[in-house]
């Protein structure tokens, strides 16, 4: 176990813009943090460089207070999980499994039981003896999960180890890695550009963009809370109805939009024109555009379809707003800010 | 709307060539006309030559039986052939796979003046094999051989070799200048299996801790095993069926000790004039080439590489 650090960590590919850029980076003890951003955010760049498997343009990583720099992979006490596994396709599981521990030169009486606990820790044990393309997408990720483990290693990284999966496999994947890891207990740095992977896993979330950390945060820290207007469209779906108005932006969530009917405490009124609403079962989506001053800013809301009260599409039709659902940002460097008085809508 | 129905199944001959019915066919047939003038006649006629006695002076095909095999068989030079064929075969193929598979790894890593590196290396692969045999004709040569030259400037050896002259010596020439010969074709097949192989396996591979020897041992070879052997597998038709290199180098001599089978059945067949002996000569190379094709073919399929 141990804690990982980033220090003004920069790397740039041929004079492109950095993909990670003076990015500083701290993880708690034994912690799960997620690196969430879209595709080219640098997420994956970042744990390569924590791995070692790309040498920083400039800055420095930690791991467990012991700077890094020059260090090949194998001596940094780190395991990765990678998007395709990269599991040996010519060895069998066993032979996947006892390879870093040949590799690290392991007392060849010691390898068979430990390749027997990882295996056995993740259910695989009756597995050893099959090939990988023999497996499904599942045994698979635990296989590579079962070779990363065997070492013991001090940090967890994982490069969207889900989304090679389909959808109703990810999900129990997803409770067994988290159960998994809570049993382990070993710093997990996990790269994912699925918000829902993100929420749900993550101890902490760190949101990035453009090769730097927007926010890191608990899941509800950065859903309510977000620090910019990147993190409070990139976090929620649909995300955060965002309204400029001279130097403020205005924000709140689809599910703090309420009919008018709903009114309770202070708050504002959105006159709103509706164009659609569609109907998912537990939620009901209402897409439209605010109709009051001519700006026709998009507006989306969600509302629970237990509400029993019917939206329709057309024009001019009021919502509500609580005070305490608002959220300020600076225009111009897109900053969270303070409460501010709500200007007209 | 009516214009239209009207004329599509009024021309339905505007459509022949996309049936499939009817251009596959029509497209195979040159290479099927190819190889069944240049390769299924001359095979068959040269089965019905090696059951016969005809020679250049008597055409008229009498069958003998298996009288030719049953000649060619006690004949000393044949069997000396054949061994030379298998030996020099394999020990061209053993120093094509070690040589190429370092050539392969070199030509996949990135450094200045790669493409001139690729460009050298491919060389050989462009030159018609006669015209290479010539060039190291003059550079093995008895009396002006640069080697030669080289080696009494280093100081390590007095007079000539006499590469081709010596019977020791001589096949390890004619084994060299094939091995020239072929590992370009062998380089860039095994390069090709080595690019296939994705980054993240040799990412995994550093991040469990192996090294340079144990990635390229437990990872790359195991990995590039199939089209290795695809690559020995052209390689060795082409050098056991090759006659060019050891006629223009050695003439199969000195005293036999470069005779292949491809040479041998020339000498006897078209030099000696007997059309008969030389057809059977060179189809002991079908069942020997059919046999390592078989096997080759098969291990790659057995081979479990995911």
């Amino acid at each position: 176990m141990a804690i990982v650090e980033a220090r003004n960590l920069t790397k740039a590919f041929d004079g492109q813009h950095p993909a990670v850029d003076n990015l500083n980076l701290l993880t708690e003890e034994g912690e799960y943090l997620v690196l969430l951003g879209p595709s080219g955010s640098g997420k994956s760049t970042l744990l390569r460089l924590i791995a070692g498997l790309e040498q920083p343009t400039s800055g420095e990583v930690f791991i467990a207070g012991e700077p890094m720099a020059g260090l090949p992979p194998r001596v940094r006490r780190i395991a990765m999980v990678f998007q395709s596994y990269a599991l040996y396709p010519h060895k069998s599981v066993y032979d996947n499994i006892v390879f870093p521990l040949k590799a690290q030169g392991t007392d060849p009486q010691e390898r068979p039981a430990k390749v027997q606990w990882a295996a056995d820790l993740l259910g695989i044990g009756h597995l050893l003896k099959r090939k990988p393309r023999q497996l499904s997408g599942g045994e698979r990720q635990r296989v590579a999960l079962a070779r990363a483990l065997v070492r013991e290693p001090a940090v967890f990284l994982l490069d969207e180890p889900l989304s090679n999966l389909d959808a109703k496999l990810r999900a129990t994947a997803r409770d067994e890695l988290k159960t998994f890891q809570e049993r382990i207990g070993v710093t997990t740095l996990y790269v994912t550009h699925d918000q829902v992977e993100a929420m749900g896993l993550g101890d902490r979330i760190a949101v990035m963009n453009e090769g730097s950390i927007r926010q890191i945060g608990t899941p509800e820290e950065v859903y309510s809370d977000p620090a910019d207007t990147f993190v409070a469209t990139f976090v929620g779906s649909p995300p955060m109805n965002l309204i400029r108005r001279g130097s403020t932006i205005v924000g709140f969530r689809p599910e703090a939009m309420l009919p008018a009917a709903e009114r309770a405490g202070e708050g504002i009124t959105l006159p709103v024109d509706v164009s659609r609403v569609e109907y998912l079962g537990s939620e009901r989506h209402v897409v439209g555009v605010l109709s009051g001053d001519g700006t026709r800013d998009k507006l989306s809301g969600v509302l629970p379809a237990a509400l029993p009260l019917q939206i329709v599409e057309g024009p001019g039709q009021q919502f509500f707003v609580r005070s305490s659902d608002l959220r300020f940002f600076d225009a111009e460097t897109t900053a969270r800010t303070g409460p501010q008085p709500v200007p007209d809508l | 709307m009516s214009a239209v129905e009207a004329e599509a199944p009024a021309r339905p001959r505007r459509y022949l060539l996309e049936r499939q019915g009817v251009l596959a066919p029509l497209l195979l047939a040159p290479a099927i006309l190819y190889i069944f003038a240049l390769v299924a006649v001359p095979f068959f006629l040269a089965i019905i030559y090696s059951l016969s006695d005809v020679t250049i002076g008597d055409p008229s095909i009498d069958l003998v039986g298996l009288d030719n095999f049953r000649a060619v068989l006690q004949d000393r030079v044949f069997r000396r052939s054949l061994r030379n064929s298998v030996v020099m075969t394999s020990a061209t193929m053993l120093l094509v796979v070690v040589v190429a598979r370092v050539l392969a790894l070199v030509l996949t890593q990135n450094f200045r003046g790669k493409w001139l590196v690729r460009f050298l290396i491919l060389l050989p692969w462009t030159t018609p094999v006669s015209l290479a045999a010539i060039v190291w004709l003059w550079m093995l040569d008895s009396l002006f051989s640069p080697i030669d030259w080289t080696l009494r400037y280093l100081g390590l050896i007095d007079g000539s070799l006499n590469w081709l002259g010596n019977p020791d010596l001589a096949p390890v020439s004619v084994v060299l200048v094939q091995v020239w010969r072929i590992v370009p074709l062998a380089a860039v097949i095994i390069m090709a299996g080595i690019v296939a192989i994705p980054d993240e396996i040799y990412d995994a591979a550093r991040v469990d801790g192996a090294g340079f020897w144990r990635t390229q041992f437990e990872i790359t070879n195991p990995l590039i095993m199939p089209v290795t052997a695809v690559a020995v597998l052209f390689g060795a038709v082409v050098v056991f069926a090759d006659m060019s290199v050891p006629y223009v180098l050695t003439r199969g001599g000195p005293i036999d000790a470069t005779q292949v089978l491809p040479t041998w059945a020339f000498f006897r067949g078209i030099q000696g004039g007997d059309l008969a002996q030389g057809a059977a000569i060179a189809l002991f190379a079908f069942p020997v080439l059919a046999a390592m094709a078989i096997a080759i073919l098969r291990a790659v399929r057995r081979m479990d590489i995911g």
